[in-house]
């Protein structure tokens, strides 16, 4: 299999492992076992679409249990002989080699998945000026530990900031960023600017002023209210990704008392 | 490409003003910090798994590394 994979360094892996959350595209090639009509595989392979039930294949890494998918588009590219390509846009944890499998038991043929390549992984897709090759990312590195020059490598590796355009936004003031950053929850008068599409529950990115991502949170409100709030907490930290002293600390810590002896 | 200046800009709702003080912009990072807080798009040969890329990266970097969602070897 080949395709989009994205791979998060430092602290940025955190985040990373999100993506496997995220929805995915597929381009995938199978074959049926026997002679059937093109009409019929065609309309076979629409049955998938929508909702489906799927047991993960013995070699997965989750249990084998069978739960339900959502494929959310399946396009048929080609019909060739027995063989299928098909463009799917599916869930995340759908299994293209069991789909395939399961086209040939209703088919009563049997079929199997013969070529997989992802194609889109969340907000990204093939056609991202981003997306690298092996030997770019080491040639890249390369270039930088032995030349010093970093504009390659700069190219290939990106800011993790990158990697959430699809969440909604709220950007904070300098002063309430190292209290995020120490697990602290959101104030309302720490906000300065926040998306339309911030809603409560929905994990939002937190930004500073100049675009360095603080981590992920969960609004407490929806952004209307947040506009209006004065005071009380406004978001709930959810994955913290700046390390702490990055920015100044304003907070003040209360200190217990030691007890009385 | 500015992705991040993209982002920002979805931010159409104004709460409160503030100067420049603080922080630079993610592109301005020194590169080794860069490296810690990067992720690569990679286009995935088939051949290897997923986690062998990840090995061969942190082998070829020394340092921390993980994937989003495994494309698992023919």
């Amino acid at each position: 299999m080949s395709g989009i994979l994205p791979i998060g360094l430092g602290r940025a892996t955190r985040l990373v492992k999100l993506l496997s959350l995220a929805g995915k595209e597929y381009v995938c090639l199978g074959r049926v076992h026997s002679e059937t009509s093109p009409e019929r595989l065609a309309k076979v392979l629409k049955l998938f679409e929508g909702r489906i039930y799927q047991r993960p294949p013995v070699r997965s890494s989750v249990k084998r249990a069978v739960r339900v998918r959502t494929i959310y588009k399946l396009e048929v590219l080609e019909i060739s002989g027995r063989e299928f390509l098909i463009r799917v846009r599916c869930q995340a944890g759908t299994y293209m080699r069991k789909l395939c499998y399961d086209v040939g038991e209703v088919l009563g043929t049997g079929a199997h998945m013969v070529e997989l390549r992802r194609t889109g992984v969340g907000p990204f897709t093939e056609d991202d000026p981003r997306l690298v090759y092996l030997h770019e990312v080491w040639g890249a590195y390369r270039i930088w530990r032995e030349e010093g020059d970093d504009t390659d490598l700069r190219r290939v590796v990106r800011p993790m900031e990158e990697m959430v355009p699809f969440l909604p936004v709220i950007v904070v003031r300098d002063t309430a960023v190292d209290a995020l950053c120490h697990g602290a929850s959101l104030a309302a008068p720490g906000v300065l600017r926040l998306s339309e599409d911030v809603r409560k529950g929905r994990v939002a990115a937190i930004f500073t002023k100049t675009g360095e991502i603080v981590g992920l949170m969960k609004p407490t409100m929806d952004a209307e209210d947040i506009l209006k709030a004065e005071t009380g907490i406004v978001a709930e930290p959810f994955k913290i990704l700046m390390k702490p002293g990055t920015y100044p600390r304003f907070w003040k810590s209360f200190e217990l008392k030691p007890p009385r002896t | 490409m500015r992705f991040v200046e993209e982002i920002l800009a979805r931010a159409t709702l104004v709460k409160g003003e503030e100067p420049e003080v603080y922080g630079r912009s993610p592109y301005e990072r020194p590169i080794e910090e860069h490296l810690q807080m990067g992720f690569i798009l990679l286009d995935k040969p088939r051949g290897p798994s997923s986690h062998e890329i990840v090995a061969w990266i942190k082998k070829l970097m020394g340092i921390k590394a993980g994937h989003g969602g495994t494309l698992e070897p023919l």
